[in-house]
């Protein structure tokens, strides 16, 4: 139960944290704005396939997800925090603690990504709701599971930047080509059944990503 | 923690192929203090952070435990003091705000606004509690450091550096801080000031460094 309460009081922090600095939030907001504008230009005078935009929305958020999500842990490490959180609270209650809060920013993040495509792209038009709910969520779960034990290992590193693409991005293709995939059977309106196979492999996906991080996350986080 | 204990067996670091020290071996009790001494280079922070249990040891083992019983790791985040250079708290909260939330984290909340309170008068920051840390000058953070080491009240303390940043009331805020966890648990401190050392009744020098 303690366990439990220490991780919620790691979301807290972080959430109070970023209210007070709106560090990624902006730049993230700044990101998407700037990516789904310049899609719309692009797009214009074209009419966008469902699949077409179905990508582009998967696009956008994988790109939201590379440049953001590595802030959990790289901000500590440039505050000079992390022995502050070492000595206060055990793997298991910060690792979950940074997941949980990418997890709520991602979600915020595909959610305004989302309403941007639906209100900009008359061809973005979603027939099955639920198939497009329980994939973006699935997909930006996904994404906020790999993304976090990625920040963890490069946070200590030099070349943050660069070696958190690489090593991100292998591990994002399965979520992206199932949330591509069941983002557009929800946009031809297919029926629910059709779209199992894929949240299939986005649960089975989260399920694992998130398991073996959590154990592998004790010789991560401990020098 | 009743009876708190510290042994410490065979102990040995190394980072990549350079062995920072190795076959270290003592036990500390409630009422001990142990000066960790030693060239610049040597591991005496090294040492500080092992047995503060922030860094792992590469040979040998650290062991806490009270009444005879090892404590469980979760248990340790409660047992453990610790002022270092290498801390820092978040510049985007007051002080209260940062003892708050990390006592929170530690899930630690048993009379906490009183015990905030009470840290903060002890340690002179209770004017400025509700001033941003990022405004604080150095030796305001080194207190606000001490503020977070002693909420807890741990058995044991560790102190590395423990007079950088501090003006002379602060050096004295500290003197008063080591004969009161002298009487009531352990004290550890990392130090080149040979001041420091005479503060505490053991010795340890750390032979390799620069």
């Amino acid at each position: 139960m303690s366990s439990w309460a220490g991780t919620f009081a790691v979301v807290s922090k972080d959430v109070r944290s970023e209210w007070r600095t709106r560090y990624a939030v902006n730049s993230l907001l700044m990101f998407v704005v700037t990516a789904v504008s310049i899609i719309l230009f692009a797009l214009r005078s074209a009419d966008p396939a469902s699949d077409l935009l179905a990508g582009m929305l998967w696009v956008v958020i994988f790109f939201t997800a590379m440049s953001g999500m590595s802030r959990v842990f790289v901000s500590e490490e440039e505050r000079g925090t992390t022995l502050t959180l070492q000595l206060v609270a055990t793997p298991t209650v910060v690792y979950f603690g940074k997941l949980l809060f990418n997890s709520v920013l991602i979600l915020f993040l595909s959610l305004i990504i989302s309403l941007m495509f639906q209100l900009l792209f008359q061809e973005f038009s979603i027939k099955s709701y639920a198939v497009y709910v329980i994939s973006l969520m699935l997909g930006s779960l996904g994404f906020s599971a790999a993304s976090t034990i990625i920040a963890a290992i490069i946070a200590k590193t030099r070349s943050r930047g660069t070696l958190y693409a690489v090593l991100l991005f292998p591990l994002l293709i399965i979520p992206l080509m199932a949330g591509m995939s069941s983002t557009i059977k929800a946009l031809e309106g297919s029926p629910f059944g059709e779209a199992l196979p894929d949240f299939q492999v986005l649960a089975a996906y989260l399920m694992v990503m998130v398991a073996g991080s959590s154990l592998l996350f004790d010789y991560v986080w401990k020098e | 923690m009743k009876h708190f204990e510290l042994i410490v067996q065979d102990l040995g670091k190394h980072f990549n192929r350079r062995s920072i020290f190795r076959g270290l071996t003592f036990s500390l009790a409630l009422g001990d203090s142990l000066a960790i001494t030693g060239k610049n280079g040597s591991g005496k922070s090294t040492l500080s952070r092992i047995l503060a249990g922030v860094l792992s040891p590469s040979s040998g083992f650290v062991q806490y435990s009270s009444e005879g019983s090892a404590i469980q790791e979760e248990r340790m985040k409660d047992a453990v003091g610790f002022v270092s250079p290498y801390l820092n708290l978040y510049d985007e909260f007051t002080a209260t705000e940062n003892l708050f939330l990390l006592s929170m984290i530690r899930t630690n909340q048993n009379s906490l606004e009183t015990r905030v309170d009470d840290v903060l008068r002890r340690v002179g920051l209770w004017e400025r509690r509700n001033d941003q840390v990022g405004i604080y000058s150095s030796g305001m953070k080194q207190r606000l450091k001490y503020a977070f080491a002693l909420l807890h009240t741990p058995p044991m303390l560790i102190l590395d550096e423990p007079t950088s940043n501090l003006d002379n009331d602060g050096v004295k805020l500290v003197k008063d801080i080591v004969r009161a966890q002298k009487k009531i648990g352990i004290l550890v401190i990392a130090t080149n000031d040979s001041r420091e050392v005479r503060w505490c009744e053991k010795k340890i020098v750390l032979n390799v460094g620069l």
